[in-house]
């Protein structure tokens, strides 16, 4: 009887995981053996295609356009995980601190999160293009557009992804200080630590764990952005502001590249993999040493 | 003494992060005055941009409306959404369930689990080619696809977080149920899925949030069918804008008004889902 049961039991639970496993290997696993496959192909995105080995990855590592958006992309992605991470644990400890309208104010400071970054991106092109020179004529610089200027449109994108992860990483951070116990600052400052001390040696290392899941989020949503490079550049001026994610989808779906820039995408995906099991593995063994 | 000083209410921190608003407000009191006024009213200064319109009229919206065929997007949108959410919380939770609960003792449900999480890694970039070709073979080049394509990408996140929520569920609870004859299936739906509420909570609001916002999925794989979702239309539009920023503008706020009203209607579940999604 019992064995029986069992195997009812068991043949239900395949029954229900084995469709499903089969539906993420259609939408998941078999586009991403086809992206490998089409990256040794010369494919077009339409037509003929022939295999051509290697040609593709050898292509990819001496062509400057690909260099130069790798380039950009981690610069980006680097430099706006720090901005972010530090504005957002600043942002929490005020926000964690014995305040008035505590909740209104961390409501109100979430609210870029929950808007869609293409549609925040086109509002900030304005910002960027009417606003922000006008500003700059007034206290006598020149009055250009910075998206307009291969040095400093960077800048520009690097604002429009901080405002909206802000939101996101000061959210983590405050649930993350909030499980700081009162009793650890009490014990803190009968030790006199406070301020800068009590931070550095009580609170940030016990939240940590926080401080690791944002920089993972960060790293990984940074290294794929698209929505506010579309919105703002679209890659411009002269290329200087392309995106990984936007050269493939540019000239992968309508450069007649597929083929090419599916080896691109091939590479991308290993760097994430490796950064992303880079980072986890030394967050990991700095929680241990606490 | 010092007990008081800590409950005393810390002013200048209040007033600077009232000050620091302005970072937050700016851009919408920007799209919200832009969108009301008369290309007219746009002069070249600073004050004119920004200074209030002189007459609150609708008349931008109507005409953002009737170009970017507002409802109809808004219909994809919300559909899309809604039915993506749907399918998540069902086959999520159930195959969250079934490897959570069997990972531990077979090798099949464990290696199914690193399987599906694993995906996570994978970029939308290189499966964006593939999957264009494949759904519009398959016929499926429209909402069909796109809605797919979702319970695909959070599947990862979201069965981690079912599996991982299930540590909270009794093992007991289910083998009550066995023993009074319910079959694996009725006690999933009877017992499992309603235990699961808090999860699911989080999965909606997460996976409501990826989708509603998204823009590059529609794009390359709905860009054939003829109809758009909402944030797509705004790209969609731009040309049509052309320098009429009022009208632009106008409809950017109505692409950003949905969920601004969803949120300050369900500001606490979006403000726990997020943080639960992220901590666990």
């Amino acid at each position: 009887m019992k064995g029986t049961k069992l195997d009812s039991k068991q043949k239900t639970y395949l029954l229900i995981t084995i469709p499903i496993l089969a539906l993420f290997f259609c939408f998941n696993t078999l586009p991403l053996i086809k992206g490998v496959i089409y990256s040794f192909t010369n494919f077009r995105g339409y037509g003929d295609y022939s295999w051509v080995g290697l040609r593709n990855y050898i292509d990819l590592f001496q062509d400057g356009r690909v260099g130069r958006s790798y380039w950009f992309t981690f610069k980006l992605a680097f430099v706006t995980t720090i901005v972010v991470n530090v504005i957002s644990l600043i942002l929490a400890l005020g926000l964690n601190s014995k305040i008035k309208f505590k909740s209104a104010l961390r409501g109100m400071y979430f609210i870029p999160n929950i808007l869609g970054a293409l549609v925040v991106g086109y509002i900030f092109n304005y910002f960027f293009t009417y606003i922000l020179p006008a500003v700059i004529q007034m206290v006598g610089g020149q009055g250009n557009s910075i998206l307009a200027s291969t040095k400093w449109a960077w800048f520009a994108i690097m604002i429009v992804c901080a405002w909206q992860s802000i939101a996101m990483n000061t959210i983590i951070y405050i649930s993350g200080l909030q499980t700081v116990p009162q009793d650890v600052y009490e014990a803190g400052s009968i030790d006199g630590a406070t301020g800068w001390a009590q931070f550095k040696h009580l609170t940030f290392p016990l939240i940590i764990p926080f401080f690791s899941i944002n920089m993972v989020l960060c790293m990984k949503n940074f290294l794929m952005v698209f929505d506010q490079i579309m919105a703002l550049t679209k890659g411009g001026p002269a290329q200087s502001t392309e995106s990984i994610s936007f050269l493939i989808y540019n000239n992968g779906m309508s450069g007649g590249q597929f083929g090419f820039q599916s080896a691109n995408a091939v590479v991308f995906f290993i760097m994430i993999v490796v950064i992303s099991v880079a980072q986890m593995r030394f967050t990991g063994k700095k929680e241990e040493q606490l | 003494m010092k007990e008081k000083i800590n409950e005393r209410v810390n002013w200048p921190v209040t007033i600077l992060l009232i000050v620091g608003l302005i970072t937050v407000a700016f851009p919408l009191y920007m799209t919200i005055v832009i969108a009301f006024k008369q290309p007219s009213e746009m002069t070249n200064s600073i004050s004119g941009i920004l200074s209030l319109p002189k007459s609150w009229s609708l008349a931008n919206f109507a005409e953002a409306m009737r170009v970017t065929d507002f409802w109809h997007s808004l219909g994809n949108s919300i559909w899309i959404t809604l039915v993506t959410v749907g399918i998540s919380i069902a086959l999520h939770s159930m195959i969250g369930y079934t490897i959570g609960r069997s990972k531990a003792r077979s090798k099949f449900y464990s290696f199914a689990y690193l399987y599906i999480v694993s995906g996570m890694f994978v970029p939308f970039a290189i499966l964006m080619m593939p999957l264009v070709k494949q759904t519009a073979q398959l016929g499926i080049a429209n909402w069909v696809g796109v809605i797919l394509c979702y319970v695909v990408f959070y599947m990862p996140m979201n069965v981690l977080l079912y599996s991982g929520y299930l540590t909270n569920i009794p093992m007991a609870l289910e083998e009550a149920a066995c023993v009074d004859g319910a079959s694996s299936w009725m006690t999933f739906w009877k017992i499992i899925f309603p235990n699961m509420k808090p999860m699911h909570a989080t999965v909606a609001v997460l996976t409501a949030l990826g989708t509603w916002n998204d823009v590059m999925t529609p794009l390359v794989i709905m860009s054939g069918s003829g109809s758009t979702t909402l944030p797509l239309a705004q790209m969609t539009f731009q040309t049509q804008f052309g320098t009429n920023y009022n009208l632009a503008f106008a409809s950017y706020l109505l692409a950003l008004l949905p969920i601004l009203v969803f949120y300050l209607i369900c500001q606490k579940q979006i403000l726990n889902g997020v943080v639960n999604g992220a901590v666990k």
